[in-house]
């Protein structure tokens, strides 16, 4: 623990980073470019969101770290590791207990509340990269508000399926003015970037970008008026505890097609199940 | 009867690569429903010349004073971005030679012209894509084709749909650069002939880059001729074309195979 | 309508040592609403050349070329494209148009150019088509596989489809049979009576008596070589 600084980033890259992420809340949803450091992990492990924790995370903090909304998956669970040794703070799967969590790929069920810091791990973070290969021209476009590429992408989905079909990394147009990726969340997620009284941050390690969503920042899901946006999940109840509120995953229990949905939020799950809701396949509360 | 604006005041314009003249103080009005033809073999600055109007390139000196809807004669070099951009995403149009440079070639014939309706803020699916059924029909796109990718076009039906995604949003300019090159004569007559029609129906005026005289007589109704970056003789098509005055327009028209 | 004044004309060769060649100097003639005047003269005497500088696809160097009062040696392009639009028609002995145009519309574009609507201006083109005898089955194709006379026939209906006060004939009646000559002429003599002017090439001796009432020999301008 002592061979290294306090979450492993030394203070001159962790101000570097910070001044992103400041320059990031002063512009909601603008892509502000840093520069990345190797971390001990591969690219697409979530270098960019841990560069980003590291650079937030003080000594009283309690962090929890969640991957497709699972607490105890092997990149949540290194990753939780990791800054307990480099940094020795205390952890929690409790969101309501965390006062910063990183996640994959989720937004958690239970309602974040301010002083909250929220850290998206990011693949791309362009969202224009898939129509516009040209890094310069996707900047401009930005610079000039060029926003009609991205109809255009939601335009050839409805073309190709009489539907929107983007149903994770869903484009948003942020306080009214930058299109944003915000990192391949469900869309059943998008309703909660918008209004969230934490604040979200954004890091894309191998692309070297980091961008915020501000508390309480207005976040619009892009759509048309005669095909307007959908949050959709499995139309199904948790399988473990129940809710048919909350977002499922689909899990293949044997080769005769046995399948159950379970929540991918875990923690959301537990609490449930702790608290005696029941759903189709739990185990009877007697049997525990 | 005859406006008394130009839509377009070319001055002064004049573009260097290094020591090497791209064009060379070159002006001209453009009136409103005129078609202009620059003709001029390879090197002549007929392309940096287009570039330099057109927006895609910046001029070392001169103005463009465009005659905007909103606010009359305006500078379009000393325009802000945003708005020079805004004015070629409506107002303005460009066909480029190669479909390929005008068209989104990953994304379908009803994108491809929906784009620009997009980009000026159409919402409404039902009805962009309307629109593109009518423009594809009036290029003479079978509808049916509307969500097959531009790939699976002819080089013909790819530029009429190069044209159609330009000409939805009913701009007043438009830019052709050699728009029929690299086409079969038979489909290029098509082509001239739809080319002439829109033109007719819209109202537009067009400014044509184009080494093809034979082009450039059924399409233009004044031509200039360029060599060397610099403009040798400008004139009434037939003009130039029948009693060409300069040394080296009467070597052009003279160079021209007869059929 | 057409006034010529004193114009003269010279060709620069730059290709051949920049020779000059004046062609045409001191021509003066004028032509009043009603009345065909043929320009006479023998072959190379000019005849063609100063038709063509009425048009406008010849320069004039001096002089003046009044059409509807309008100046063609000196009028901007645009002048010259709004005059061609509504005043000053023109029946040349080629066929320049679009290929895979069929003939009806091609008779019918110069009222397309003016904004009439695209039936009445076709049912015009059709009517002119019938008159001069162009089979039906023929109007759907393009002029340009049409043989010499038909292709003369198309030329002549564009150049009546609509009653421009000022009208320039180039032979219009050269490679025609009698029945359709006679078409002609008799278009001819409608245009006058409607009170177009009209300057014409004739080298059909008939025409000329029947349709001219005078004649310009263009031999007098011409510059002895």
């Amino acid at each position: 623990m002592s061979d290294y600084n306090f979450a492993y980033l030394d203070e001159q890259t962790k101000r570097m980073i910070r001044r992103a992420i400041l320059k990031g809340v002063a512009v909601p949803g603008y892509q502000v470019p840093f520069a990345s450091r190797e971390m001990p992990m591969p690219y697409g492990w979530g270098t960019g969101g841990v560069q980003v924790t590291a650079a937030c995370l003080m000594p009283s903090d309690r962090l929890k770290v969640i991957d497709q909304g699972a607490d105890d998956t092997t990149n949540a669970v290194s990753i939780r590791r990791f800054f307990q040794r480099t940094a020795d703070v205390a952890v929690t799967s409790h969101t309501h207990e965390a006062t910063l969590i990183q996640t994959r790929h989720r937004i958690p069920e239970a309602p974040l509340r301010e002083g909250q810091i929220l850290v998206y791990q990011v693949p791309i973070p362009e969202p224009l990269r898939f129509l516009e290969p040209r890094e310069t021209e996707t900047r401009r476009m930005h610079a000039l508000e060029d926003y009609g590429l991205m109809h255009v992408k939601l335009y050839e989905d409805i073309a190709r399926n009489g539907t929107i079909a983007t149903s994770y990394a869903y484009p948003v147009m942020v306080a009214g003015r930058y299109v944003m990726d915000p990192s391949p969340i469900p869309k059943f997620d998008n309703p909660k970037l918008s209004g969230s009284p934490a604040l979200q941050l954004f890091g894309a390690g191998r692309e070297q970008r980091i961008y915020a969503v501000p508390p309480y920042t207005g976040v619009v899901s892009l759509d048309f008026e005669d095909h307007p946006f959908e949050a959709s999940k499995a139309p199904h109840a948790c399988d473990l505890c129940g809710d048919d509120g909350s977002y499922l995953d689909e899990v293949i229990t044997d080769d005769r097609g046995g399948r159950m949905f379970v929540c991918s939020d875990t923690d959301h799950c537990d609490c449930r199940q702790k608290a005696g809701h029941r759903g189709r396949l739990a185990m009877p509360e007697t049997v525990q | 009867m005859t406006p008394q604006t130009p839509l377009l005041s070319v001055r002064g314009i004049t573009r260097n690569y290094g020591a090497r003249i791209g064009c060379a103080d070159v002006s001209f009005d453009l009136w409103p429903g005129e078609v202009m033809g620059i003709v001029g073999e390879s090197g002549s600055g007929k392309s940096t010349l287009l570039s330099c109007i057109a927006g895609h390139l910046t001029p070392d000196t001169g103005s463009l004073i465009y005659d905007t809807r909103a606010d009359g004669p305006r500078d379009v070099l000393a325009m802000p971005e945003p708005e020079r951009r805004m004015l070629g995403r409506t107002d303005w149009a460009f066909v480029h030679q190669n479909p390929r440079d005008g068209l989104r070639m990953g994304v379908s014939a009803g994108g491809n012209v929906g784009e620009r309706l997009m980009a000026v803020g159409a919402r409404h699916y039902g009805d962009i894509r309307a629109q593109a059924t009518d423009w594809l029909e009036r290029v003479e796109i079978d509808a049916g084709r509307i969500d097959d990718r531009p790939r699976q076009f002819s080089g013909g039906m790819q530029q009429r749909l190069q044209i159609a995604r330009n000409l939805v949003t009913a701009p007043r300019l438009i830019f052709m650069d050699e728009p029929t090159g690299g086409l079969d004569v038979s489909v290029q007559a098509r082509l001239l002939d739809l080319l002439r029609g829109l033109v007719r129906q819209m109202g537009l005026s067009a400014v044509i880059v184009t080494h093809d005289l034979a082009v450039v007589r059924l399409l233009a109704d004044r031509i200039m001729v360029m060599k060397d970056g610099r403009v040798v003789e400008a004139g009434l098509t037939d003009q130039v074309l029948d009693d060409p005055q300069h040394a080296y327009t009467q070597l052009l028209v003279s160079s021209v195979l007869q059929v | 309508m057409i006034v010529v004044e004193n114009v003269s004309k010279n060709f620069t060769l730059h290709n051949q040592g920049g020779i000059v060649l004046p062609v045409i100097t001191g021509a003066s003639l004028a032509v009043a609403a009603g009345q065909c005047v043929g320009l006479a003269g023998s072959s190379g005497a000019g005849k063609s050349t100063l038709m063509r500088m009425i048009w406008g696809n010849y320069r004039t160097d001096s002089g003046r070329i009044l059409v509807g009062g309008t100046d063609i040696a000196r009028a901007e392009p645009r002048q010259i494209i709004a005059l061609r639009r509504t005043t000053l028609g023109h029946v040349s002995q080629f066929l320049r148009v679009v290929p895979r145009v069929p003939a009806i519309d091609v008779v019918a574009e110069p009222l397309l150019t003016q904004g009439t609507a695209p039936d009445v201006a076709r049912a015009r083109a059709a009517a002119l088509l019938t008159r001069l005898n162009i089979p039906e089955h023929l109007w759907s194709l393009s002029p340009t596989t049409f043989s010499g006379g038909e292709q003369q026939r198309v030329n002549i209906a564009r150049g009546f489809i609509h009653p421009w006060p000022a009208l320039l004939l180039d032979e219009p009646t050269a490679s025609l049979d009698a029945g359709n000559r006679e078409v002609v002429l008799t278009l001819i003599e409608e245009a006058k009576a409607r009170g177009a002017a009209i300057l014409g090439i004739f080298h059909d001796e008939g025409a000329r008596t029947r349709v001219c009432d005078r004649l310009v020999d263009v031999s007098r301008f011409a510059v002895a070589a």
